[in-house]
């Protein structure tokens, strides 16, 4: 789950890792009252939406004085950003963050990721703040300083020194870069983090640590036992369509294609798209109904794929193991009587009861087009869009 | 075969759940060796199937000689289970849960660091050796004995691929699923590795998918080390960057864990690569005929 930088810097604060006053706004007017509130003459405002290069869009502001706030929140409130994380639709700006304009001395950059391949949490620091961090570890990674923390034992003081001295910091700072990475592990471990981002992490004019940008995501797997960041989700930052699927426990992503897809299983799911791919047509989506394919997760699948108006032929595919052929073809055929589908579908069933499966789909009074083989199914959904 | 065999005597953790219960039947049904399951708080009583029930795994090790366990707890407490099984010093325990906090994995990874125990998963459908066992929830009926390995980040996916092995009469040694997430026991290279020394096994296939490297890592460890053919199917080359494609491990992030990073990887290796997921059984065909 992705969070706002506001909402980022609200754990951040309750976890005393400093960062700039500042506050939300959902228009011009409480942009205003947030900047009056700060003890500064110089302020920034900054569109919320969740996707990074929102300076290079327009969506970062200095303003130098209240008027320039309403002037600029005005701006940015209801312009759609497009950056190199949005995809070309774009994000609408819902929400703003005022805070206090910060001198800036040194811009830095500081992380935690897991590392995959020692499963384990990695502390990453970096000289090279307020650059695409991506662009830092493929040209220059060894600008990119990791420590490795240990499960059970946590950041150890001398690691956090060690980053500390790697930044380039001296004397007090860096007992105040430590205690800022002992805080900032604190909010990442408390809160089921899968990744923290400060980019910038600055050094003020008069010296001290702090974190000008904040981006958290968390573990979907923990939101559980994380209500209070589950708190945060904002459902306008999503494709309404996969916000409805994960009301029916369906995983659904919506594409740019026409060939609507509905699979069993992750792996499968995909699979299913690079297929429709290869034999020249494009995946609507990424759609997996999991181990159950009863006449409600197929009607609720048929819902959210036909809600997509580019689809232009739907692809079942269905492995079946322990869930049974046969059921699988009588809730396609159930579903079809709640959800009306206007366009082709390709049925393929394989596995257990695949025969009488098919048998059921071909004496039904739909008319479905009936494929054996994964190569086969791709064949004719790809043929029925050019018809 | 690897892992599974004949003297694969099986502990079932969360054998009274549903979940737990309905793939214990299908497990003796296979002619897995079901020898205990394990419930805290149900210990001494039977399953409807005659599997006896356990209060910890120690007790199902130490009274039923229970070797591998499979779990099917639900995910806030699968971490414990694991260490629970790995406590009891069993070989194999693998895990079929999915959802499990990766923080909790990040502790159950450094916990299984100096000990004995191999883990399979967690979130994967388990290991089958045709003839001998199967442990998990994939549908036995579709695998063959033979002596080809399988090995997959997928569930339905490696189905698919064991179907289009089967039905062109290749039959499989042992099929693994590694799991879907991003922290997991035994990924390819250690499977790789016990393939390799399996006189059983001829050849293998791998499937892939988008995120993490492992399958960059196995197919440089591979072109070093492994002595047999592998087949490789990558699934993802249509997924978009940053979106998680089901599976918490199947996410392309700061341009990393490309689909195409990872074919350009493996045919770099030597590695046959099928640009289809139809195309899994044909190529492994034509390999073997060579």
């Amino acid at each position: 789950m992705n969070i706002h930088e506001y909402q980022a810097k609200e754990i951040f604060r309750k976890y005393n890792v400093p960062v700039p006053n500042g506050g939300v706004a959902y228009s011009a007017e409480e942009a205003l009252n947030v900047a009056k509130s700060l003890d500064s003459n110089i302020f920034v405002v900054k569109a919320q939406i969740h996707a990074g290069g929102r300076g290079k869009a327009g969506g970062v502001k200095i303003a130098k004085n209240l008027d320039e706030v309403t002037l600029y929140a005005n701006e940015i409130l209801g312009k759609t950003l497009i950056t190199h994380q949005t995809g070309l639709a774009g994000k609408t700006v819902g929400r703003l963050l005022v805070e206090e304009g910060i001198d800036i001395a040194r811009e830095l950059y500081m992380g935690i990721v897991l590392d995959r391949q020692t499963g384990q949490f990695v502390f990453m620091v970096s000289i090279e703040g307020g650059m695409e961090i991506e662009k830092v570890a493929s040209e220059t990674p060894e600008k990119i300083i990791k420590e490795w923390i240990e499960p059970g034992m946590g950041l150890q003081a001398f690691q956090a020194r060690k980053l500390a001295y790697a930044l380039g910091l001296q004397g007090v700072q860096v007992r105040e870069a430590v205690k800022f990475m002992f805080a900032l592990w604190n909010a990442f471990n408390a809160s089921d983090a899968s990744l923290v981002e400060i980019n910038p992490l600055v050094v003020t004019g008069s010296g001290h640590v702090m974190a000008l940008d904040a981006k958290m995501n968390f573990d979907d797997n923990a939101l559980y036992r994380q209500a209070e960041i589950f708190k945060y989700r904002d459902l306008s930052e999503e494709e309404p369509s996969e916000v409805e699927a994960s009301s029916y426990n369906l995983n659904y992503i919506k594409l740019d294609g026409n060939v609507g897809c509905m699979v069993n299983g992750a792996g499968l799911a995909m699979g299913t798209m690079d297929i429709i791919k290869l034999y020249g047509g494009e995946p609507a989506n990424f759609l997996d109904v999991g181990g159950v394919a009863n006449p409600d997760t197929v009607s609720n699948g048929f819902r959210i794929i036909m809600s997509d108006s580019n689809v232009k032929a739907v692809l079942i595919n269905i492995f079946g193991g322990i869930v049974r052929c046969d059921r699988v073809a009588m809730g396609i055929i159930l579903a079809l009587e709640k959800v009306k589908v206007s366009v082709p579908i390709v049925v393929r069933l394989a596995g257990t009861n695949a025969e009488e499966g098919a048998r059921l789909l071909a004496n039904s009074d739909i008319d479905f087009i009936v494929a054996t083989s994964l190569a086969e199914a791709a064949e004719k959904v790809t043929a029925a869009i050019k018809e | 075969m690897i892992l599974v065999n004949n003297d694969t005597k099986l502990v079932v953790q969360g054998i009274t759940g549903s979940e737990g219960s309905f793939h214990t039947e299908q497990m003796l049904e296979y002619g897995t060796k079901v020898v205990a399951g394990v419930t805290p708080g149900k210990g001494g009583q039977t399953t409807e199937t005659g599997v006896p029930i356990f209060n910890t795994v120690q007790e199902a090790r130490d009274k039923a000689q229970a070797n591998t366990s499979v779990i099917f707890v639900p995910p806030p407490f699968a971490a414990d289970a694991i260490m629970e099984a790995v406590d009891a010093e069993l070989d194999l325990v693998i895990c079929i849960t999915e959802g499990i906090p990766t923080a909790d994995m990040v502790k159950v990874h450094a916990y299984m660091a100096d000990k004995k125990t191999r883990m399979v998963g967690p979130n994967c459908p388990g290991v089958i050796s045709p003839g001998a066992g199967k442990i998990g929830i994939m549908p036995g009926f579709i695998h063959q004995e033979g002596k080809v390995g399988v090995i997959s980040r997928s569930g339905t996916l490696t189905y698919e691929a064991v179907h289009q092995l089967s039905s062109r009469g290749i039959g499989q040694s042992t099929c693994i699923g590694i799991g879907g997430d991003p922290i997991i026991g035994s990924n390819f290279i250690d499977l790789l590795n016990l393939f390799n020394q399996d006189d059983g096994t001829d050849a293998v296939v791998m499937i892939g998918e988008i995120g993490g490297t492992a399958e960059e890592e196995a197919a440089e460890w591979a072109q070093k080390h492994f002595t047999k053919p592998i087949v490789a199917f990558i699934a993802g080359t249509t997924a978009p960057p940053g979106r998680r494609m089901g599976h918490a491990g199947a996410i392309i992030s700061g341009g990393k864990g490309t689909a195409s990073d990872k074919i350009a990887a493996l045919k770099a290796a030597g590695i046959a690569v099928s640009e289809s997921p139809a195309g899994i059984g044909e190529l492994m065909e034509e390999i073997l005929k060579k």
